[in-house]
């Protein structure tokens, strides 16, 4: 028998705003507990919230990029349930009419397209968090992050498989951080998704009856308790029985999922218009300005870089995945002439340093300013590509200052030609053997005698000048 | 010299001309206060801050409009350092920690807060029964209730005690007391004054606004309790006018809308006709009546019994034994801690609308009942705007009858729910209202209800102070008329 996977995403992504998204407290994240707190998110009796508008622009920045409806005048229910995290007992959301409706986004699984709809995406509150593990007994209440904006990105039930979820969640990911609305950040919990699972038999027009997997923050894991889930499921319909529509957990150390709780033990949340909060009107001046504004996405890099600086597609496509890696490109070309070399070294060194690291570029020692130094010291023959890759090393090492490294250490280029002909000379003399097999036929042995040369200048010597040179002795 | 009885106006008077001290104004009270301790108006006192306050302004004489007015405060509002508990158990021993709008407004103004009255828990009540902290009697009888929920606000201004306090409405508790204990109380327009600070009941429908002896001294309150604050977005950004620059305007040719539709059958003759004379008074002031239609008034209090208990319900979940009020001792576990907490700490009306408002915004009767109210609520508030297109005020009776016993209704809610019959459909429809004394029934007084356009206190307070210059109803005190 044959199955189809039908799966849904909610991701939530922390809006990088500067205050809550009803008050002035702070959204800064790693502080004291309970110390970015105000009367509003503590929901002290007698507090009313303000809406705050910066969570509104970057919302809408997200809607324009996905092609999405922007409803200037959206409005905020209440989500009403008991939870010791939630400090007024109910959140505040938009159920009945979120700032965004019906975007999509397109993604990339094994080098074939995907466009896949965005349902919504609506601004509401995030709740504090539970503390189990601190105390003996008791659960301790961090109210830090209650309140902080959130942007819940609803798709359509449109992914067909654990690959494409995560393609789907990587490219929400890679677009809201070039818009600069959200940090991108899941090991903060700056991003979080819930993933909404069912099969159905190949043929079968109905839906099957889903599951929602609770609170996946990263990508490895929603492949995993993806594809833990589907196999339940199958297993499940195969041996006859069927499929409860219910919450799950996903246990990372077991790799399975569990159930949290089922459809009748589910909240009703008694959702109704938040009689404290007027609707939020955004005016087509606010709007305006927000398009005209919008900073350049993936693609439109992708697609100038290609252009206008003629780097291959493939670099392009690299360069322009992280907007670390494109502000890095960018800031660096600015300050050389050579941007094609700068981009060789990103794709090539300096992701292989990343990789090793498994870092971001910005979270490096090496400044834009310091990388376009550096090739600029290649580019006008200063260092050697290979005195280079040193340099670059100990640069990621400490952050020191590339001419400073150059100086300290003598690595400045051998330009002077009688004095690269004068080295090469002694290294024939020196090596008779080598050169009658050379002479014999083994051509192989003029690498031997470029090395020999780089070795004696501590390979300082301009590689082309030397092989220029070591031809014409040799010869 | 005392100032018992004695309003705003008259006290300022005193002040200026130096015949008492601030200091004295503060004690007096407080012996008011401990000479009246038998009515149970005040929840908590603020002695020792107020006679601080009023040492100060001897000391400094102050020119703010309001310098040395003692005010009691509904214990609804939060006051900084102040336990405020919305007479309820669950918040006995709450502190705040800031101070509502209102609050900051009128002592900014130079009031002083001489303290906290007792009040329907969490304003849901109409005869201040169901407060944790014991009923509030009527100065006017024995074992009468004050109305409610601001019960004891309005005991307090009816005991001479203070010469004006704080109060909200939310379907009438400012106007349904303030008629009980004969005194006048306004209700604002919707957005008029801030709820930042006010401990919300149906935040829809939540406004606080003046009680006090005349229209003239409301007038003087409402100046100062009225701002346009950034932290309630539902607070008005409209020009706030000097609400005592109107109050002797000419009645001669203005229009009183009567409504057709009110439902007067359940009314006494006597009730009826206190109603009437005073119709006529307006009109031998100048002014005409007006025939209008209200098609939709009947359904105010289902739509109000709808909307508000939703409200509530969410409300209040922040009540819940976590954070802050009380918490219940020992619980097993987190269920517990909630069905505990909230069973110990509320009492059964509060409970009963919760109960309701959980009921009606739950799944499946969402649109057979809230949503429907807040169509009926629409319907309503366009009768309203139909009728102010040709009337510069509505008047209706503001209760049904005068006073009642403790205990006579407390067994049938529903009966304690018409209480606000006349008072709830302008709080649906946001619209500024007031009662004022308009009779006196075997020595209980009644009021009559003046209904105004949206923004429109300035027309109400002209209308009840042109009356209160040609009647006395507003000068009886529950000992005697005042000299």
């Amino acid at each position: 028998m044959s199955w189809e996977t039908v799966i849904g995403l909610e991701i939530h992504a922390q809006l990088s705003t500067k205050s809550k998204l009803f008050s002035g407290g702070s959204t800064e994240f790693g502080a004291e507990s309970n110390t970015h707190v105000d009367l509003v998110d503590m929901g002290l009796p007698g507090v009313l919230p303000v809406a705050n508008k910066e969570a509104f622009y970057k919302a809408i920045r997200f809607g324009l990029a996905t092609g999405a409806k922007i409803n200037q005048t959206s409005s905020f229910d209440r989500k009403n349930y008991f939870y010791p995290d939630l400090p007024k007992g109910y959140q505040i959301t938009q159920m009945t009419k979120p700032i965004v409706e019906k975007g999509s986004i397109k993604i990339l699984v094994d080098d074939s397209e995907k466009i896949i709809n965005i349902t919504r995406a609506h601004l509401e509150e995030d709740a504090g968090k539970s503390i189990h593990d601190l105390f003996e007994g008791e659960t301790g209440v961090d109210l830090n992050r209650a309140g902080t904006p959130l942007l819940e990105i609803v798709s359509e039930p449109e992914i067909s498989n654990a690959k494409e979820a995560v393609a789907y969640f990587k490219a929400i990911r890679q677009l809201v951080t070039f818009l600069d609305i959200c940090d991108g950040n899941m090991a903060q919990g700056s991003m979080r998704c819930d993933v909404n699972v069912s099969v159905k038999k190949t043929d079968a027009s109905e839906l099957g009856t889903r599951a929602e997997l609770k609170n996946i923050n990263s990508f490895k894991f929603i492949e995993k308790a993806i594809n833990y889930e589907i196999d339940r499921q199958i297993r499940l319909l195969e041996s006859g029985e069927s499929v409860v529509q219910e919450t799950r957990l996903y246990d990372s150390e077991k790799n399975e999922t569990r159930s949290m709780r089922s459809k009748e033990e589910a909240n009703d949340y008694r959702y109704f218009p938040c009689p404290d909060l007027l609707p939020v009107v955004i005016s087509d001046k606010e709007l305006m300005e927000i398009k005209e504004n919008l900073p350049e996405l993936p693609e439109e890099k992708e697609n100038r870089y290609i252009k206008e600086i003629g780097l291959d597609e493939s670099e392009a496509k690299i360069i322009s995945s992280s907007k670390t890696m494109a502000n890095m490109f960018e800031d660096a070309s600015s300050k050389t002439n050579n941007a094609k070399l700068v981009a060789n070294w990103l794709v090539g060194d300096i992701s292989a340093l990343l990789n090793r690291d498994n870092i971001e570029i910005d979270e490096s020692n090496l400044s834009a300013e310091n990388f376009g130094k550096l090739i600029g010291r290649i580019s006008d023959n200063t260092i050697s590509g290979k005195i280079a890759k040193s340099v670059l090393e100990e640069v990621w090492e400490n952050g020191s200052d590339v001419d400073e490294i150059i100086e300290s250490k003598g690595l400045i280029q051998i330009q002077d030609e009688s004095l690269l002909e004068e080295i090469a000379n002694k290294v024939i003399e020196t090596n008779p053997d080598q050169v009658s097999a050379y002479k014999n036929g083994k051509d192989k042995l003029f690498g031997f005698f470029v090395g020999q040369v780089m070795k004696e200048t501590q390979g300082k010597a301009n590689p082309k000048s030397v092989n220029e040179i070591l031809k014409k002795i040799l010869s | 010299m005392t100032i018992k009885y004695k309003t705003i106006k008259e006290i300022k008077k005193m002040i200026s001309s130096k015949v008492i001290s601030n200091k004295e104004i503060v004690q007096e009270v407080y012996k008011l206060i401990k000479d009246n301790n038998h009515l149970n108006a005040f929840i908590t006192l603020n002695e020792e801050t107020s006679i601080n306050k009023a040492e100060e302004l001897d000391n400094k004489a102050s020119d703010l409009p309001l310098a040395g007015i003692p005010i009691a405060q509904k214990d609804l509002f939060c006051t900084k350092g102040l336990r405020t508990t919305c007479g309820s158990k669950i918040l006995e021993n709450f502190i705040p920690p800031y101070s509502a709008t209102v609050i900051e407004n009128l002592e900014d103004a130079g009031c002083i807060s001489v303290g906290k009255t007792n009040m329907d828990e969490f304003a849901m009540g109409s005869s201040n029964e169901t407060s944790n902290f014991g009923n509030v009697y009527n100065p006017w009888g024995d074992n009468l209730v004050p109305g409610g929920s601001s019960g004891g606000s309005a005991s307090a201004v009816a005991a001479g005690i203070v010469p004006g306090a704080s109060g909200t409405d939310t379907g009438g508790s400012i106007r349904q007391p303030a008629s009980l204990c004969g005194i006048t109380g306004l209700k604002p327009t919707y957005g008029r004054v801030s709820r930042w600070g006010m401990i919300a009941f149906a935040s829809s429908l939540d406004q606080a606004g003046p009680m006090a002896r005349t229209a003239e001294d409301c007038a003087l309150l409402l100046n100062e309790m009225c701002s346009h604050d950034i932290k309630d977005t539902t607070s008005l950004d409209e020009h706030i006018p000097n609400f005592e620059d109107n109050l002797n305007q000419s009645l001669q040719g203005k229009k009183i809308g009567v409504v057709q539709d009110l439902d007067l059958s359940s009314l006494d003759n006597e009730v009826i006709k206190v109603y009437e004379d005073s119709l006529k008074e307006f009109v031998s002031l100048g002014a005409d009546l007006v025939d209008i239609s209200l098609p939709n008034l009947s359904l105010s209090v289902p739509t109000y019994y709808v909307v508000a208990p939703a409200e509530c319900s969410s409300n209040l979940s922040r009540f819940d034994g976590v954070k802050f009020g009380r918490r219940s001792a020992n619980p097993k576990d987190l269920e517990e801690l909630y069905t505990k907490t909230r069973s110990e700490g509320f009492g059964d009306e509060v409970k009963r609308r919760i109960l309701i408002g959980s009921y009606v915004l739950s799944a499946g009767y969402y649109d057979a009942y809230y949503k429907k109210a807040q169509q009926v609520r629409r319907l309503i508030k366009n009768d309203f705007d139909e009728a102010f297109s040709g009337v510069d005020v509505i008047m209706t009776p503001t209760t049904r009858g005068p006073a009642f016993d403790i205990g006579s209704k407390g067994s049938d809610p529903i009966q304690m729910y018409l209480e606000d019959l006349f008072t709830i459909s302008s709080n649906l429809a946001g619209l500024p209202a007031m009662s004022l004394p308009n009779g006196n029934l075997d020595n209980k007084p009644i009021g009559l209800q003046i209904i105004g356009n949206f923004l429109d206190e300035s027309s109400i307070l002209n209308f009840a102070h042109m009356y209160q210059t040609r009647t006395n109803w507003h000068l009886l005190t529950p000992e005697g008329e005042k000299k």
